[in-house]
């Protein structure tokens, strides 16, 4: 991996505050000329490709695989098969801990879901390793498939999500709904989805003895390399994993998943580097995807139109093997007063991979759902929807009674309304068409996403040459942490950026905790803060401590950094440069640590999310029940903003995630042998260009003092909450048919004329 | 990929007689062919890159007014020929309408005509698929069909062709040339790709070592020029193939219909010529009412062959809009959005 | 068998001798000449990441054999920028925040390229996104492309036209 070279468009930069900035991304040049680094981009001398081999039956065994086909090709170098492979050190059924799956890296002949690896050819070439793959014709011993919502016995999972509890009571549901003027009861049906990266899950591993260098996408250095030690049973500090850039995580690259350490695997087994790059249908099973949900929602409301009770029930899907189950009805837990709500979960298993976090886990699925169920209820009222959601506006968050740490959203839902011209919507369906005779349908949605923290370290220097650096093991997906964490950087160093060498996307950087959870940049923002603010005061006891300093005598607290300088808090005038100080004490560089963590008395006392109003137009022809998607606003308010140029992009991809969510993204599995039928991308279908309209984001200003030490709430994943039951509500206001099935499609809208 | 040898004769002799050979496959742009081989659809022995033949990219008028378009044009070239779109707007609308650009530049005229299902059970090699081998039995049958046949089926096989080119040319009664082991002859094109009947595998009237080394459009084809529309119903606004899709050109005199044209993609494994529907409208007044009849004519015969029924009333309704939209006049440009029922948001039509 | 073949790469001609006729364009500039700017994402036509130009013409590297493409003159993202001078659209898309993680960046930069020498887009933002649309990003960049693209089209019409004053 050559060094990298970063920069932004100086025209943006303000000189001594960076957080705030529309910086451009400093990562933008290699991007734009094809020199960022991707995984699969490395070729260690010697390296040799390794494919692997998936099953094509869903449950069953592995009865047989024609090794010698494949070693008789010509460039096949050898074939790892459950008989033929180096042993891990662990089990790799055993969960070692909550963020452990289970993975298939050929333990036994099983089969459990459609895709799952069961044999991995290594190869001088890519063409050898790939036909050498499909030459092992394996045959199988099948057992009938377990497909779809009503596959089985339906359960009550322990926990939904990461540990929350499976149901959730307020008050009197039943009693609620009886004293409902006015209920709705509809069913809503979601289906699997995949994270479909644009960049396939790919690994370069080389071991040199007992030492192993990585090159993979992961939004979890740590996490992967932890686990990477206990499988392979080598310690800590003999494995470096390198992922500077990711072609698209979205969750599915959070956790370490079979293949790359297939990859591992067969490293070892011949010694040499192995290139291991999921083909894009191999992407459609071990590396987790979307649960299907159905949903119910209960809704009562009192002849003014204020929520009697709110129930929600989703049935959800894990595998055969693992837990994780999509927390689809806790999106009811924060966006509407009610004084009764009560959320529940169940779930079948399925022979499928097990379902993972996917942007927005629970909160995506649940908000299509809930959202549309509000805009059904708000019909029943006959009231226009944004005034309904107005009028059971949450003062306080609903299931807990605990009062928000900021919400903005009463700013988002008016300053969304007034730039989308909300106010001229037709209360009825079916009113508006445009010149072309096509209808046109406005709806809205709710957007919510926790604020959340994970646990992050970062280390901080300060130069003698006037430079300084941040070490953190940070990801960047795309999210833009390159530029945003930079900014923090620079800031907290009190550094022009361009003095401020900026380490990420290695294992042998501090641990930045997982990019995920729309957490990251607070999270690592935090870690960064602290190490900042802990280098500064190494360098200000330098300084305050010695009476040749003009700041002798300032005290810690009485010093700021700005512009490369210390600086009196009483009196400005009063300064040193950083590189006076460190001359004078003669030292090369002052180091420091720093961490950020979620507070957990702030998290006691306070609900903390992020907030947001989408609004959506869609037309459709009237005959032929096409639908495009012709306009979105969404006004965010989710604390501190570090780049809005950045931010922006971010949530326009989650308002995109949105419409996509409701019009075309859907897994078709074959309900009889349990295979996904769709697994590409030219029949699963994710937005094209010609399907996004013109966006337009707001963000809200927002102040929150108590989520973290920046403020910041994090806008990975709620720019997908509230603009997919926009649309659909949208589809819903142009046609008069409610669709409670996603994705909307073409007959369901084929309706008289 | 199975290894094969690569051929790459000189002349189209050559060409024919080295894919003669049982096992070999032509290669053109490879644009359907390799993703059939990267499925392991396809696992030829032999290809015969017919790419480097000279004198099979060529657009030119015929002395009797007919059009004869090389077999190598790449789709984008004819669809952006001036004259060709001036004179066969539909098949340029179609064109345009199909895959991506960068696909449209690779994928050749005789590619395209030959280009195979995507029937998501005759790719899915583990699945039962006729078309793919003879007597396996069909997955599809029962399976997820919702896109699939509604016309010319049959219980072995109910895929349907996905080209968008082929339907307005199927419409305009064009020819293909094929060149063979007995040398050269035509047929129209409505008599190359097969209906599956008991034989699915056998998808069209090529027989080993053919070569298509062109299309013709023949002169009456130019008098459709002023009315002629394709429209597709598709799942995302772009780079989707057709749910249901109609080719509509008429030839209107003194305000009737004198002769109408019509085909439609997506329903069946050829592309569907709806010939009871033009008689319908032959001397007619080009009326909704009219239109309304013809669609149903066009469909009379359609059924289900699974969980699509609503193809056949999307199709319907296609067909009326395709008529309409080719009443009202080709549009001066073809619309940002080829073929697509937002077209007319972004471009006038032309009355 | 092996094969000998030739290709113009980025303005400098490769003559090299192929071992296996199944290597496709994009697994050659990847694989073997270690051109890793041209990203594989689905090696079926179906997203255009690999997107370059051949003979100046924009096609999916994955549904190509090289053999068949003896004699092309081939461009990749590689090629576009002069030493630290960027193309328009490469600067475009900076300025324009068209990607996020930047994966399918380089085909959709050669994608732009090739479709303002195609010359059907024009301005028209409308056929700008139904031209760009065999560009898959799943991250959602569509909005900063289509912009890039306005902005680099526009910049190209106004240098024609100061040329042609």
């Amino acid at each position: 991996m050559p060094e990298l070279n970063l920069s932004s468009s100086p025209a943006h930069l303000r000189h001594g505050s960076n957080i705030g900035q529309p910086l451009t991304r400093r990562d933008g040049v290699l991007k734009v000329k094809g020199q960022a680094t991707y995984a699969a981009d490395n070729h260690p001398p010697g390296m040799l490709f390794a494919v692997m081999a998936v099953a094509s039956i869903a449950r069953g065994r592995v009865t047989s695989l024609d090794v010698a086909a494949a070693k008789r090709h010509p460039g096949v170098v050898d074939v790892m098969t459950p008989d033929h492979k180096p042993q891990l050190a662990i089990d790799p059924e055993i969960k070692t801990n909550p963020f452990v799956f289970r993975m298939e890296v050929l333990q036994s002949d099983e089969v459990r879901y459609a895709n799952q690896p069961i044999a991995v050819v290594i190869a001088e070439t890519l063409e050898a390793a790939t036909e050498g793959a499909v030459l092992l014709a394996p045959r199988y011993e099948t057992l009938p498939a377990l497909v779809g919502l009503d596959a089985g016995e339906s359960y009550v999972p322990p926990v939904v999500g990461v540990g929350n509890p499976t149901e959730n009571h307020l008050g009197d549901v039943e009693a609620g709904l009886t004293a409902a003027e006015k209920q709705i009861d509809a069913i809503y049906e979601t289906p699997p989805q995949y994270h479909n990266a644009m960049e396939p899950h790919a690994i370069v591993a080389a071991w040199n003895g007992d030492s192993l260098q990585i090159d993979m996408p992961t939004q979890g250095l740590m996490l992967s390399l932890a686990r990477v030690a206990e499988l392979f049973g080598i310690a800590h500090d003999k494995i470096h994993i390198r992922s500077p850039f990711l072609g698209g995580g979205f969750g599915s690259k959070g956790l370490m998943a079979g293949p790359p350490v297939l990859g591992i695997m067969a490293a070892k087994l011949v010694g040499k580097p192995v290139k291991l790059v999921l083909r894009r249908e191999q992407m459609y099973g071990p590396v987790g995807h979307r649960a299907p949900t159905r949903q119910r929602l209960r809704i009562g409301t009192d002849g003014e139109g204020r929520l009697t009770a709110l129930d929600h029930h989703a049935r959800t899907v894990s595998s055969t093997f693992d837990d994780f189950y999509e927390p689809a009805a806790d999106a009811s837990h924060t966006l509407y007063a009610s004084p009764a709500i009560r959320t529940s979960h169940d779930a079948v298993r399925v022979n499928t991979g097990t379902p993972l976090f996917m942007r927005a886990p629970g909160e995506a699925t649940g908000s299509i759902a809930l959202e549309s169920a509000i805009d059904e209820m708000a019909w029943a009222c006959g009231m226009d929807p944004l005034a309904f959601r107005l009028k059971n506006y949450a003062e306080v968050e609903p299931i807990t009674g605990k009062p928000f740490s900021s919400k903005a959203l009463r700013a988002c839902y008016e300053q969304g309304a007034a730039r989308f011209g909300w106010a001229k919507r037709s209360l009825q369906p079916r009113q508006m068409r445009d010149d072309a005779g096509l209808l046109v349908g406005w709806g809205m949605g709710t957007a919510t996403f926790p604020a959340l923290m994970f646990q992050a370290e970062a280390r901080a220097v300060l130069r003698r040459d006037g430079s300084g650096a941040m070490e953190i093991g940070a990801h960047d997906m795309g999210q833009g942490a390159w530029t945003a964490l930079a900014q923090i950087a620079a800031d907290e160093l009190g550094l022009d950026i361009d003095r401020v060498e900026f380490k990420a996307g290695s294992s042998d950087l501090p641990d930045a905790g997982i990019a995920g959870g729309s957490a990251h940049t607070a999270t690592a923002g935090a870690a960064i803060h602290s190490a900042g603010a802990a280098v500064v005061a190494k360098l200000a006891d330098l300084a305050t401590n010695d009476e040749r300093s003009p700041l002798f005598g300032a005290g810690n607290a009485g010093v700021i950094a700005r512009d490369g300088r210390l600086i009196r808090r009483d009196d400005e005038t009063r300064g040193e440069s950083y590189v006076e100080i460190l001359a004078r004490a003669g030292v090369a560089e002052v180091e420091a640590r720093g961490t950020g963590a979620p507070n957990p008395a702030a998290m006691e006392e306070y609900a903390m999310h992020a907030h947001g109003a989408v609004f959506a137009e869609v037309k459709v022809d009237p005959e032929l029940g096409q639908v495009r998607v012709t306009r979105m606003v969404g006004a965010f308010a989710a604390g501190r903003i570090v780049n809005p140029h950045l931010v922006k992009s971010q949530l326009f991809g989650g308002m995109i995630w949105g419409m996509s969510f409701a019009l075309h993204e859907e897994a078709i599995t074959d309900r009889r042998s349990g295979r996904i039928m769709n697994a590409n991308l030219g029949e699963y279908h994710i937005p094209v260009n010609a399907d996004v309209p013109p966006l337009d984001v707001i963000t809200v200003e927002e102040h929150d003092p108590h989520v973290n030490a920046l403020g910041i709430k994090g806008v990975g994943e709620i720019g997908i909450t509230g603009s997919a039951g926009a649309v659909a509500n949208a589809v819903w206001h142009a046609t008069g048919v409610r669709v409670r099935r996603f994705p909307i499609k073409i007959e369901e809208l084929l309706t008289q004329r | 990929m199975k290894p094969f040898d690569y051929i790459r004769p000189a002349t189209v002799a050559e060409a024919v007689a080295a894919a003669v050979q049982p096992g070999a496959v032509y290669l053109a742009a490879g644009t359907n062919l390799l993703d059939l081989m990267k499925g392991g659809v396809s696992r030829p022995d032999r290809l015969v890159d017919v790419t480097h033949l000279d004198g099979l990219d060529g657009i030119e008028t015929l002395a009797d007014g007919s059009l004869r378009i090389g077999t190598l044009v790449s789709n984008a070239d004819l669809a952006h020929d001036a004259n060709f779109a001036k004179s066969y707007p539909a098949v340029a609308e179609a064109l345009l309408s199909g895959a991506s650009a960068q696909l449209r530049n690779a994928a050749t005229v005789g590619g395209n005509l030959l280009q195979r299902t995507r029937c998501a059970y005759f790719y899915d090699t583990a699945s039962r698929c006729n078309k793919r081998e003879a007597g396996l039995g069909c997955d599809a049958r029962d399976g997820e069909n919702r896109t699939h046949a509604v016309l010319g089926w049959s219980e072995s096989c109910i895929a349907t062709h996905p080209s968008d080119f082929c339907v307005p040319l199927l419409a305009l009664d064009a020819v293909v040339e094929i060149e063979g082991r007995n040398g050269r002859r035509e047929i129209a094109l409505d008599a190359l790709h097969r209906l599956p009947a008991n034989t699915p595998e056998r998808e069209s009237a090529l027989e080993p070592g053919d070569l298509v080394v062109a299309v013709r459009l023949p002169p009456a084809a130019r008098g459709f020029a002023t009315h002629a529309r394709y429209l597709k119903v598709r799942e995302r606004t772009s780079y989707a193939f057709a749910v249901v899709s109609a080719a509509a050109a008429l030839r209107i005199e003194n305000g009737k219909v004198a002769e109408a044209r019509l085909a439609l993609g997506g329903v069946a494994a050829k592309p569907w010529r709806a010939r009871a529907a033009e008689d319908v409208l032959k001397g007619v007044t080009p009326t909704a009412d009219a239109f309304q009849e013809a669609a149903w004519r066009a469909l009379t015969d359609a059924k289900p062959s699974g969980d699509n029924a609503f193809k056949i009333e999307l199709a319907r309704r296609i067909v009326v809009r395709a008529l309409t939209l080719a009443a009202a006049g080709t549009p001066a440009r073809i619309p940002a959005l080829p073929a697509s029922p937002f077209a007319s948001t972004s471009g006038a039509i032309h009355a | 068998m092996n094969h000998s073949i030739s290709l113009t790469v980025n303005g400098a001609r490769r003559d090299f001798v192929l071992d296996d006729p199944r290597v496709t364009l994009l697994d050659l500039l990847r694989e073997r000449l270690q051109l890793t700017g041209t990203k594989k994402g689905c090696d079926r036509g179906q997203c255009g990441a690999c997107t370059i130009l051949v003979d100046g013409k924009r096609i999916n590297s994955c549904l190509a054999l090289a053999i068949s493409h003896d004699g092309a003159d081939i461009l990749t993202i590689e090629g576009v920028a002069r030493g630290d001078q960027l193309h328009p659209v490469q600067a475009a898309f900076i300025a324009h925040d068209g990607f996020q993680c930047g994966f399918c960046t380089p085909g959709q930069i050669m994608s732009a390229i090739g479709m303002m020498q195609e010359a059907q887009a024009g301005n028209d933002p409308e056929r700008i996104r139904e031209c760009m649309s065999g560009n898959l990003c799943r991250c959602g960049a569509y909005a900063g492309i289509v912009d890039a693209v306005l902005e680099a089209q526009t910049g190209m019409d106004e240098s024609n036209q100061r040329r042609s004053a």
